[in-house]
């Protein structure tokens, strides 16, 4: 057991290297200086205390998107709809956000714990469909993700707004943002979310590894037959396990809405936070603290790029590049470990 | 001087925390049946890819045809005429079985496949070893017997001199063991050598010229069959003496526990399978289900377990209506269940062993307190089961997949009898287990018997129904159609009722 960890830790880190390596090569190839390109990331995301509030606040929606897939994934489920839950919950924790007026100690948990509920009734749809009906969870969640998008503009534009593209912004005690860490990150939009999203990384652990629902999850994702056989309701484990994955969306979605952003527009496309919560569970290994590391790593890379075209005049793209470039090599992991076992047999 | 066509001298081959093999050694004659004798997990899967070149050996040397050979892969393999034939076949379903045959070493012409040429070839081959099959039925439309002829085809087609046949016997019919024993001797005739692996004993006695015994590990002895006989054999495997007879007194039957009145159970295609069975299983007994594949006896088992729905009629235990309650209440009220597929039902094979044994029981005091596990009462109990049923692993933290399948089904048995459930079912519970796991086996469901309660024992060996069972009840086309005692009864009698020939009134059962 110890073993396998390991070497997947391992092989996460090598497919990492040569992620950024590659994308070194394509930076010479393309004429810039890789050291200066990387020396401009690394100071984009850490440079100064501004630079490292607004990473970590890019790294909280990325943390719970990872958890939503790879929470699914361990139950044997594809969440390709985290990018839908997301937005119902985003949209969710505007609504509790700014229509009642509560003190910060009820307001700011009602408005988190209803975005969780948003996000997890987007996930109990296909659940719902999976378990009874067999349909496939991957085209539902595909197709919610277009209907949360579309029925999220027109909420904002009907009932949050008189047909205006954004809402109010919510209210401050429904607000994740604190005045001393502003203040700490020289007025970053950085938030309190990082903590709750580390606090949601050990909640997926405990409820996987801890409790006898995250045993039968376990279980039901590994084995359906023995599962029933023990006496399990896979049906309602299957339902449970989205609802739950729809749950961490939600609150990804109320980071955006109550600490990023403080309100919601009406977007044209995807905020892809979903999509690169796949990302994230592919390198993390579906697991709580692999997952926060995939994506502290995720939201430094994304965050540092926007800092490369301005001082080593790389194009933002290139991160872009590196980014699936290292997808593709965790993808490719049979092949580091192919080539790690040759090594081994070597060195014997 | 002997010619050797193969020779592997003192093979090491490790794994983490176990070596599988500790410098054996084996040497087939040219066209000979050579026999790797083992338990489960002896090391004779092992010793074979390394031969095939799935693993490369720590240490050892591998002669073919009296030349030392590096056999990296199979390619290697397949170059220098070995040949295996897989105990799970690696058949393409939706191809035909030629296209399945010349699979990787097509013939081509004009960059195009050749299947004409293809065809005529498979023809040829299949005639000259007398090994009948369809050239164009696809795979998924015959028999496993044939499918497994296919097996053999394939590696005959890529001009194998050796081949290895991994526990060949496993999955096939009575009928189809002795047209495989003619077709292995057929292969002989022809001058190819074979090397069988394999537990079964009487397969060996009756079609092997040598063999080769390996236990832990380690080769004990290469032996000639015609100077040896079963008792030895198995002594040798098992390293102790092994009776084949199962020792049992006789039943004490008491009150009735178990019983089913008018049972019909469909089928997933609608199909009635169980039709109006009645049985009645009493306190202290083993009552044997015999019956030949396919008569109901895998719905029959699944309705009372709760897993298949019933059409019409009552299940009773302890006087208590079970019918079509859900597995967990069924399992409550006191069925214990080795089901029949213990990969598909019986354990999660990605979850380590230890958690494996708590797979009725996880939610239970005091393996869990409000919803919540204890690993220690958990794993206590897992070491616990490990212990007291011999489940060989290297700790009960390894996955379920690692063991071997007698240690699984060990495991199995530890868990179900562990709940000491009223009604134990064991369907085929010592398929694919060597002579030692059997013996084990069935002392443990007379142990459960002698303890007062009562036995379902499912199979299609007859020599476990006869052995085991206090009472058989054969069932053909869903039906109990006669209830005979062991010692009143022969084998051949039991065929006859099997194939639904020779119709009993079932009477005071």
């Amino acid at each position: 057991m110890a073993n396998k960890k390991y070497s997947f830790v391992l092989v996460a880190l090598i497919s990492v290297l040569l992620g950024l390596l590659a994308g070194a090569i394509i930076m010479l190839v393309s004429g810039y200086n890789p050291i200066n390109g990387y020396a401009a990331l690394w100071e984009g995301a850490f440079g100064d205390l501004y630079f490292t509030g607004e990473t970590l606040r890019r790294i909280t929606p990325l943390i719970l998107a990872g958890l939503a897939v790879g929470f699914a994934f361990r139950t044997g489920l594809f969440n390709i709809g985290v990018e839908g839950q997301v937005i119902v919950g985003w949209l969710a924790a505007i609504w509790a956000g700014t229509a009642f007026e509560l003190p910060t100690l009820i307001h700011l948990p009602f408005a988190i714990l209803v975005a969780a509920l948003a996000g997890a009734f987007w996930g109990f749809i296909p659940g719902l469909l999976k378990a009874k009906l067999h349909v496939h969870e991957v085209i539902v969640t595909i197709m919610l993700n277009y209907t949360a998008l579309y029925i999220a503009n027109h909420v904002i534009r009907t009932l949050l707004t008189d047909g205006k593209d954004s809402t109010p912004y919510v209210a401050e005690s429904a607000s994740l943002r604190t005045e001393w860490l502003t203040n700490l990150t020289q007025f970053s939009s950085m938030h309190l979310g990082i903590i709750i999203a580390v606090f949601g990384a050990f909640v997926m652990w405990f409820l996987l590894e801890r409790t006898t629902q995250g045993y039968e999850l376990r279980s039901v994702g590994f084995n359906q037959h023995a599962s029933k056989y023990a006496g399990m309701k896979v049906d309602r484990k299957i339902i449970l396990s989205m609802v739950i994955s729809g749950a961490f969306a939600g609150v990804a979605g109320a980071m955006e809405g109550l600490g990023t952003f403080q309100h919601m527009y009406v977007m044209s496309g995807f905020t892809n936070i979903g999509f690169d919560g796949i990302a994230v569970a592919l390198l993390g290994g579906n697991a709580g603290l692999g997952i926060v590391f995939a994506a502290g790593l995720f939201g430094t890379l994304k965050a540092g790029a926007l800092n490369m075209p301005l001082e080593a005049g790389v194009p933002s793209e290139l991160v872009d590049i590196v980014i699936a470039l290292i997808i593709f090599f965790v993808a490719g992991s049979y092949m580091i470990r192919w080539i790690l076992s040759r090594f081994q047999k070597e060195g014997k | 001087m002997v010619e050797y066509v193969i020779e592997m001298l003192d093979i090491r081959k490790e794994f983490p925390g176990i070596v599988a093999n500790d410098n054996v050694n084996l040497q087939v004659k040219k066209g000979e049946i050579h026999a790797l004798l083992g338990e489960n997990g002896a090391g004779k899967s092992t010793l074979m890819n390394v031969l095939f070149g799935l693993y490369q050996p720590e240490k050892g040397e591998i002669r073919v045809r009296g030349k030392e050979v590096k056999i990296t892969d199979p390619n290697v393999a397949n170059d220098l005429g070995i040949g295996m034939v897989h105990q799970h076949f690696m058949l393409i379903e939706k191809f035909t079985v030629t296209e399945n045959i010349v699979l990787g070493s097509e013939p081509k012409k004009m960059g195009r496949i050749d299947m004409a040429k293809a065809e005529r070839e498979v023809q040829e081959i299949s005639e000259r070893y007398g090994l009948r099959v369809d050239p164009r039925a696809k795979i998924e439309n015959i028999s496993v017997g044939m499918q497994q002829r296919v097996e053999i085809l394939k590696t005959l087609y890529r001009g194998a001199e050796i081949l290895i046949f991994d526990e060949p016997t496993a999955v096939l019919t009575p009928q189809e063991i002795k047209e495989l024993m003619e077709i292995m001797k057929a292969l002989v005739s022809e001058g190819k050598s074979i090397i069988l692996i394999t537990h079964k004993l009487k397969e060996i006695m009756e079609i092997c010229d040598r063999c080769t015994v390996i236990r832990r590990g380690k080769g004990i002895d290469t032996l000639d069959i015609a100077k040896t006989n079963p008792s030895e054999l198995a002594s040798l495997m098992v390293g102790r003496e092994v009776s084949f007879t199962t020792e049992k007194t006789p039943a004490a039957p008491k009150e009735v526990i178990f019983s089913v009145k008018d049972l019909v159970v469909k089928d997933t295609r609608k199909v009635d399978m169980v039709r109006n069975l009645n049985l009645e299983i009493k306190a202290g007994e083993i009552v044997g289900i015999a019956g030949v594949d396919g008569n109901g006896q895998t719905e029959f088992i699944e309705a009372i377990a709760g897993l298949r729905e019933v059409e019409s009629g009552k299940i009773y235990l302890n006087g208590k209506d079970i019918t079509d309650l859900k597995p967990r209440k069924v399992t409550e009220s006191g069925v214990g269940h080795i089901p029949q597929d213990r990969h598909k039902f019986g354990l999660v094979l990605d979850f380590p062993i230890g958690e494996n044994m708590v797979l009725q029981t996880y939610y239970q005091k005091p393996y869990a307190k409000n919803g919540i596990l204890n690993f220690k009462e958990i794993y206590d109990k897992a070491r616990k089961l490990i212990k007291e049923y011999d489940v060989r692993t290297p700790s009960e933290h390894t996955l379920a997949r690692a063991l071997s399948g007698g240690n699984q089904q060990k495991a199995i048995i530890g868990r179900e009898v562990d709940r000491n459930p009223d009604l134990l079912i064991a369907a085929q519970p010592t398929r694919g287990l060597d002579v030692g796991a059997i013996e084990f086996v069935h002392q443990k469901l007379i142990e459960e018997r002698d303890s007062g309660k009562a036995v379902l024992l499912l199979s299609f060996e007859l020599d476990e129904i006869m052995n085991v069972s206090d009472r058989i009840a054969v069932m053909y086309e869903g039906e109990i159609v006669a209830v005979v005692k062991p010692e009143e009864t022969s084998e051949e009698e039991l065929g006859l009722l099997m194939a639904g020939s020779k119709r009993q009134k079932v009477g005071e059962s």
